[in-house]
């Protein structure tokens, strides 16, 4: 039996055959999948359905015609004002939010070769949430202008960097094995919240109510200021993505195939995990660590391109989708307007259940 | 597997191993004391020996210094130092045996999402009854505890991903991860709830009465009594559930009896305590290193050891940072998440 019970793995009957046509452009070749290209323009464009539909709902709300136009610069100076200087940067930190945590989730799940790790799992939330709660609760000079000289989000970000790097090293052993850094992710993952509780526990209780307020992952109250870094930041790390992505897939494949393949493997593995941990902070330091998005996008993008790994464009597509869904939810639905965070932990809860009980049941010889 | 179990079978053969851990369980118990009486004299004021001795034992009489001490050591020290005792008994008795029926050596009560539970469950209580008083919470921590217990150990157990260390492990993370945002988003919506919630959740020792330490030692002992029936039939379980069955273990019987005896010490133990995670995964290692794979002799070993570290790590949060405290729990996953590393580094669960 293979280490990891769980492990990511081919289902023969969604695969397809190996003689669907390649595409070759220049030095770069990939295959024609028209099924996943549908399902993902499918997807993206549903995304952009409800992305339009949560700027337009609201205490003023505005038809998705008007919305539209305005978004195309065409819309009245009321909605242009409601919409622009509002909603937007709301809605545009959760589709960008959305696709980083999917594309991590797709990325470390694909590392580790087990559909159960995220971001979540491998402390880089933990760590983010321990410095953001730090700087929140512990009052004097030195955190407060560190707070102010550099941001909270941005301090977030360096945590959650730090604590991924740190599960890295500490996994590294001749090689990155996946079992390893899953467990590893979570004993780090287990300091980082043993000192996040003792911070809130030594805490002014209004501090304490902050802390808790951003630890949840909200959307709320997102400016321009901040939702322009996350842009950025995501911007850059998936054209990094994108370029080492085509050395990506020889990686399922097991590393000496890959290493036949002429892909070395250590490097795009390390590239790709930066990468990860990148993606996951500029979202943790935008949203606060909202649960489960990371876990839950890849594997729904997987079932729904049926594809045998977890595809990263629709992984990311499918996390927007998610997350602007849940804020809509949050905002809408729900009675006393709660953040993101603990809509996508209702869905994400079972959801991981049901992974875990299926992988279970399907263990040895079905794979 | 670390367990085990097929290396030394039987080991009572040879008299010498047997008084070597008879030897090493009267270490254990000599350093219990010790640390029960440092409690007692440690803390915001230090107290002499003599001190502890005529706090615990002296007259009321009208020295006005005297009252104070016996004030400080009754109704301060004595319970928090019991609590530490029975809480860290309970942990490393669970701890061990949760290995035991796992097979899984990185099992461990905390990462059962037993924790999450019981803090669920008491969020849950404040902002729905407005407990204020633990004594009434303490209840249903405990519940909360061994629901997402149960929940959590049913999950990693159906079908073949039983033997695998990786799916406890997730299993409780998952059920963890999505009980922390509901205890979060009942917590936001009530300050006093929140406030309780910080507190409690740290894990610690101190700041129970005996009005909340004895009911929970009632629910320990039961399932201490409830181990000790089970220890045979572990050892067995271990060669294997067909080797089990073979020499005579009702497997189902067993099982069920050993995850009632897990789902009291643990449950009992956090209602009363908050959450102290690693403590059970450290002690039952360390006592399958002093004793090997026997359980009737390791499962002692590791209730005596979870006490000690428990107490050794309460104390030292009193010491640490004053004038205010560690809690014991904050200290105790600081020292065991890097142990529960090591572990994993030097490929002890490489399989399942």
């Amino acid at each position: 039996m293979r280490p990891d019970g769980a492990e990511v793995r081919p289902n023969l009957r969604d695969t397809r055959p190996a003689m669907t046509p390649g595409v070759r452009l220049g030095t770069v070749s990939f295959v024609w999948r028209p099924w996943n290209v549908l399902v993902t323009v499918l997807l993206a464009a549903a995304a952009f359905l409800v992305f339009c539909l949560s700027i337009g709902i609201g205490d003023f709300p505005i038809g998705l015609d008007q919305v539209i136009a305005t978004l195309l610069g065409r819309g009245e100076q009321v909605d242009e004002f409601v919409i622009m200087d509002l909603r937007m940067p709301r809605a545009l930190a959760g589709l960008v939010v959305g696709v980083a945590l999917g594309v991590s989730g797709a990325i470390t799940q694909s590392v580790a070769r087990n559909p159960l790790a995220s971001p979540d799992i491998l402390g880089i939330t933990g760590g983010a949430s321990a410095v953001a709660v730090f700087l929140v609760t512990v009052s004097g000079g030195t955190a407060a202008a560190v707070v102010n000289a550099v941001g909270l989000s941005a301090a977030a970000l360096a945590g959650g960097l730090g604590t991924g790097l740190l599960v890295y090293f500490l996994a590294w052993r001749r090689g990155i094995d996946g079992f390893r850094l899953i467990l590893i992710g979570i004993s780090v993952s287990a300091v980082m919240e043993a000192i996040t509780t003792w911070l809130l526990a030594t805490a002014d209780i209004r501090d304490v109510a902050r802390a808790q307020a951003w630890l949840v992952g909200s959307l709320d109250g997102r400016s321009w200021d901040e939702v322009r870094v996350a842009i950025w930041g995501t911007l850059v790390l998936l054209v990094v993505v994108g370029g080492v992505s085509f050395q990506f897939k020889p990686l399922h494949l097991g590393d000496d195939v890959a290493a036949g393949l002429g892909v070395r493997y250590t490097r795009v593995r390390a590239v790709l995990l930066l990468c990860a941990v990148l993606l996951a902070g500029v979202a943790v330091s935008a949203a606060g660590p909202v649960p489960f998005v990371a876990l839950v996008a890849p594997q729904v993008a997987m079932r729904l391109v049926r594809c045998p790994t977890p595809p990263i464009v629709a992984s990311g597509v499918v996390g927007a989708l998610l997350l602007i869904g849940a804020d809509l939810v949050a905002r809408t639905a729900l009675p006393i307007g709660l953040p993101v965070g603990v809509v996508t932990a209702a869905i994400g809860g079972p959801f991981l259940v049901y992974l875990l009980v299926r992988a279970n049941l399907r263990l040895p010889g079905q794979g | 597997m670390g367990t085990t179990a097929l290396e030394r079978p039987t080991s009572r053969g040879t008299t010498q191993a047997r008084r070597r851990r008879v030897v090493g369980l009267s270490t254990l118990v000599v350093l219990l004391v010790i640390a029960g009486a440092v409690s007692l004299a440690v803390g915001a004021r230090a107290l002499s020996p003599a001190d502890v001795w005529h706090g615990l034992f002296a007259a009321p009489d009208s020295d006005q210094r005297l009252t104070e001490i016996r004030l400080i050591v009754q109704t301060v020290r004595v319970p928090r130092t019991v609590l530490a005792i029975v809480a860290g008994i309970a942990l490393g008795v669970g701890g061990a045996l949760i290995q035991g029926y796992t097979r899984n050596p990185i099992a461990d009560t905390g990462l059962l999402g037993v924790n999450t539970g019981a803090s669920f469950a008491v969020v849950a209580a404040i902002a729905l009854f407005g407990f204020d008083d633990p004594f009434q919470y303490v209840w249903f921590a405990f519940l909360g505890a061994a629901a997402a217990g149960v929940v959590v150990f049913g999950l990693a157990s159906i079908g073949r991903g039983a033997g695998n260390p990786l799916t406890l492990a997730l299993a409780g993370q998952g059920v963890a991860v999505f009980l922390a945002a509901m205890t979060t988003a009942v917590a936001l919506g009530d300050k006093e709830s929140l406030n309780a919630l910080r507190f409690w959740n740290a894990g610690s020792v101190a700041g129970v009465g005996f009005d909340v330490i004895w009911p929970v030692t009632g629910f320990i002992v039961v399932g201490l009594v409830l181990a000790v029936t089970t220890l045979p039939a572990i050892n067995l379980l271990n060669l294997g559930d067909d080797v089990a069955r073979g020499l005579g273990v009702n497997i189902a019987l067993s099982r069920t009896v050993g995850i009632a005896a897990i789902t009291l010490l643990a449950g009992a133990a956090t209602a009363a305590c908050g959450p102290i995670a690693f403590l059970g995964l450290m002690v039952a290692h360390v006592a399958r290193y002093l004793t090997g794979p026997d359980y009737r002799w390791l499962v002692p070993y590791a209730g005596l050891l979870g006490a000690v570290i428990l107490l050794a790590c309460d104390i030292v949060g009193r010491l640490v940072v004053r004038p205010s405290e560690l809690d014991a729990g904050v200290l105790v996953a600081l020292l065991g998440a890097p142990f529960f590393a090591v572990l994993v580094w030097r490929g002890k669960f490489k399989s399942a």
